[in-house]
């Protein structure tokens, strides 16, 4: 796992049934694009979050294709609407196979 | 004629606009971050600070879109460099084979310490990063960082959020005085090609516009600050030497005597105003 990848995410504990959350994702990536050079004139390879997804109870919610041009730590809010009580996973993936996952459970009351 | 005329009086009015500081936050003295911590923004100067009746949080002086990120951690990009600075708080390194969380395990134990700096101790100035770089030399028997360096400016962020809604309240009496005797004569000589000192901008014209910027007073109660145009944590002193470069003067060095009297004086200049760290600046 390469070091300083951080995935946070915001989501809020409970919800009313059928409410429209908040969700707010950060993780702390360099999103090298590929097109910068070293001191030495050679490319710096690319290496990006490539995709981002996150899932409800094995639904999935948000599905997100990156590019180079997006810039460091690649934040994303978005809303959901929470029908019952559950689980959000949230998946990154890098472009040099690495998978970071985090998740949150949220209660309806 | 009358022509012209129009048009002095519409320049008048537009220029009038532009001068008038602060429109919108203009009656907020008390902000809330994460709905939970209370920040005074605005109160009366200490005495001891003639040219002021009033001392602001350079937070005052930014768009509404700046403001809005320091009011959330999850919004803060601060908080990336936060999380880094608790790795290496955590991380063991020199010969003494300890982190700074052997000794340190609890890091509600910083509550306040951030609000006193820089003090004086035995004759001298101590500022945070010679408490963390005195901690890794001494008793880690690790290699001092950089003053401006990530790992500096994030582990600071971290022991000094620790004081986030305290008082600044750094002593300017007793051992301190000729230290920030020393300060505020900085303060007052003007340097550089420009021929400026803080004053002239930070306390005779903040709320005014330098080119497209606004002019705060100078606080620094919210270092280590993330600022928007470089996206990373500043330093305190890095800023100082950027007010330096601006006026076309000769930099005095970071962590020269020089930077941490002036940083001494400024931080007794918002005694009264919270502890921000880690803001968020343009």
């Amino acid at each position: 796992m390469t070091v300083g990848v951080k995935p946070r995410v915001k989501v809020p504990k409970s919800a009313a049934a059928g409410e429209t959350i908040t969700i707010k994702t950060l993780i702390s990536h360099k999103m090298e694009s590929g097109q910068r050079k070293d001191s030495d004139g050679n490319t710096i390879p690319r290496k990006i979050i490539n995709r981002f997804t996150c899932d409800f109870n094995g639904q999935n919610v948000i599905d997100v294709k990156l590019e180079p041009a997006i810039s460091t730590n690649p934040f994303f809010e978005f809303r959901a609407k929470v029908p019952e009580s559950g689980e959000f996973t949230f998946t990154w993936y890098d472009d040099d196979g690495d998978i970071y996952t985090t998740s949150k459970k949220i209660k309806v009351a | 004629m009358i022509r012209k005329a129009l048009h002095a009086a519409v320049s008048l009015v537009l220029s009038g606009a532009l001068a008038l500081p602060l429109t919108a936050e203009e009656h907020i003295s008390e902000i809330l971050i994460n709905e939970e911590i209370p920040i005074t923004v605005r109160t009366e100067a200490p005495p001891y600070v003639e040219g002021l009746d009033e001392i602001m949080s350079g937070w005052l002086f930014r768009s509404e879109e700046t403001q809005a990120l320091q009011l959330d951690d999850f919004d803060n990009p601060s908080f990336v460099f936060v999380d880094q600075g608790m790795d290496l708080f955590n991380k063991v390194e020199g010969t003494a084979g300890k982190s700074c969380a052997a000794c340190h395990q609890d890091l509600g134990e910083f509550a306040g310490l951030r609000a006193s700096l820089p003090r004086v101790e035995d004759g001298k100035i101590v500022t945070m990063e010679d408490l963390i770089n005195e901690c890794r030399v001494e008793r880690m028997g690790a290699e001092p960082w950089k003053w401006t360096s990530t790992q500096m400016t994030s582990v600071n962020a971290l022991i000094s959020m620790q004081s986030r809604g305290m008082p600044v309240n750094v002593k300017v009496d007793g051992e301190a005085r000729p230290f920030w005797e020393k300060g505020k004569e900085l303060y007052y000589t003007r340097f550089g090609q420009l021929d400026l000192a803080c004053a002239n901008c930070h306390e005779n014209n903040y709320g005014n516009m330098i080119r497209a910027d606004r002019l705060s007073q100078g606080q620094i109660n919210g270092f280590p600050t993330y600022r928007l145009k470089n996206a990373k944590l500043n330093a305190v002193q890095a800023r100082f030497k950027g007010c330096m470069k601006n006026i076309r003067a000769e930099p005095f060095k970071v962590g020269s005597e020089e930077f941490k009297a002036l940083e001494l004086y400024l931080a007794s200049r918002g005694n009264g105003l919270s502890v921000e760290a880690p803001s968020v600046r343009n």
